[in-house]
């Protein structure tokens, strides 16, 4: 009996954009990215994706991104968003097609320097990020692919935003966003809610829609079914 | 080494001037030599309140542009040798606060005084950040009503990362409290703010309750600051908030029941 010869499997793979490999800056902040986490990048994949690339589209180039991404210890393995004169290239210099990928968003990135590393992988190496002090009106906080945790309180005027879950051990009177990349099983939990407005993965509810029952207590809230709960913790 | 306090509060008119004043006034009476500095370029008011406004030849602005020295500028006060006032220019405006000016303008006053009191303008912008670029202190000004406690909680928010020490990651600027205007009847009928709910949002150390009290008006339009005046409760108040300013433990004063008997003169905690 042959069984099934190719199964169907789920990975989680790093992305970067082809774009990144132009910029001069890139290889540096890629070492530097690298070296504060070298086990987690040790031969890792990665696909390179050419969306908005268009003029990355010659084997050699192809060639000459595996080899920079060698140099890090990174594997380039394939391509997304390939239109087919690069998808043909890609092939001839041995590299995978990858249909556009799941999580893929496209709200536009703020302008930074830093490498676009998208992890899409569930990290290894997720850090929660910690704020000990108030977070005071006006003051905004991302953690970026990472649970948030403050253990003061979170001022009405201050915004504080999450990939992942959202803790805030104390009263959150500001706005509380959760699962902001899109992740709709990220949480929000605080010893006293009071927050202007509660979001996860883009699902709200302003104070008003709190249910006054809830005002002032500790809470768990979670989005089921496109609607937010909210638990008495 | 002097210390550069700044007065400040996000709201306007909810007393920075008038506490400025009675702070430098409070801590030249303990013996510190101080001035005090109106960082609030074309809408001078500090003059005013402290009553020198027809003495005022230079500026902090003609320091700093190099048209005048500071010792033509520093006007010193009458009623006490230890206290100087620095006026600022009424027809500028706060774009003539150039930031190494200022640094220039503070180190020199750095030399001939232990405490440098900054009166900061309203508001978050070029004035009012430049007033407490250098502070070592700030008192934030809160009047016991929501605004300016949303305003409040912004400019520490500021201070904790616009800073000099902030910047260069130096000891944070220590913050305190100063409530104003409060009225402990108005608070008993639920109208106003209670100094807990106000400590509660902003989470920093309280320095001193000043009572509403219309003793202030009166200061102001004499141009004698308030700690002057032996009849004020604000008087009093600010000369307590000086006394812990400097160390000293003073109980608030204005929290009790306001029965003003005579019992507690005679008995009451000073």
């Amino acid at each position: 009996m042959a069984g099934n010869l190719v199964q169907g499997a789920v990975f989680t793979v790093m992305v970067v954009r082809a774009g990144m490999l132009r910029d001069p800056g890139f290889e540096a902040e890629l070492a530097e990215q690298v070296q504060r986490s070298p086990r987690f990048f040790l031969n890792a994949p990665v696909v390179l994706d050419l969306k908005e690339a268009a003029e990355f589209a010659s084997e050699a180039e192809f060639a000459e991104a595996r080899e920079i991404l060698r140099r890090h210890t990174l594997t380039l393995i394939g391509i997304q968003n390939a239109a087919p004169v690069q998808a043909d290239a890609a092939a001839a210099a041995g590299l995978a097609g990858f249909a556009p990928n799941a999580t893929q968003l496209s709200r536009p990135r703020p302008a930074e320097a830093a490498p676009a590393l998208q992890s899409h992988a569930a990290p290894s190496v997720a850090k929660s990020r910690l704020i000990t002090q108030p977070v005071r009106s006006g003051t905004q906080i991302y953690a970026r692919g990472a649970d948030l945790v403050v253990t003061a309180p979170v001022s009405p005027g201050a915004e504080i935003m999450a990939d992942g879950n959202i803790h805030v051990y104390a009263a959150l009177r500001g706005r509380a966003l959760a699962g902001a990349g899109g992740d709709a099983e990220a949480r929000i939990f605080c010893s006293r809610l009071e927050a202007e407005l509660v979001s996860i993965a883009g699902h709200y509810l302003v104070s008003d829609q709190i249910p006054p029952e809830h005002r002032g207590l500790p809470v768990q809230i979670a989005l089921v079914d496109d609607r937010l709960t909210i638990e008495r913790n | 080494m002097a210390k550069v306090i700044v007065l400040t509060s996000g709201k306007g008119g909810v007393g920075k001037t008038t506490s400025a004043a009675a702070i430098a006034s409070g801590l030249a009476l303990r013996g510190k030599r101080t001035v005090v500095i109106d960082f609030d370029v074309g809408l001078r008011n500090l003059d005013l309140i402290m009553g020198c406004e027809r003495r005022v030849v230079f500026d902090f602005i003609n320091v700093i542009n190099g048209d005048a020295k500071l010792n033509q500028a520093l006007i010193k006060d009458k009623r006490n040798d230890n206290l100087y006032v620095f006026p600022t220019s009424q027809t500028r405006d706060k774009e003539a606060l150039k930031r190494d000016g200022v640094e220039r303008v503070l180190e020199e006053l750095k030399d001939n005084f232990d405490y440098i009191v900054c009166d900061s303008p309203a508001g978050i912008e070029h004035g009012a950040i430049t007033a407490l670029y250098f502070a070592d202190s700030a008192i934030i000004v809160t009047n016991p009503e929501v605004s300016s406690v949303r305003d409040s909680d912004r400019i520490i928010g500021i201070l904790a990362s616009k800073s000099r020490r902030a910047e260069h990651n130096l000891e944070p600027v220590q913050v305190h409290l100063l409530l104003t205007r409060y009225s402990l009847e108005r608070v008993k009928k639920g109208e106003m703010l209670s100094v807990e709910d106000v400590k509660e949002i902003l989470s920093i150390p309280l320095l001193g309750v000043i009572p509403e009290s219309e003793t202030v008006l009166k200061a102001s339009n004499t141009g004698t600051p308030v700690v002057f005046d032996e009849e004020s409760p604000a008087g009093r108040a600010y000369l307590d908030a000086v006394a812990r300013f400097v160390g000293e433990q003073r109980e608030m004063r204005f929290l009790q029941p306001g029965r003003r008997s005579i019992f507690r003169s005679l008995f009451g905690r000073a």
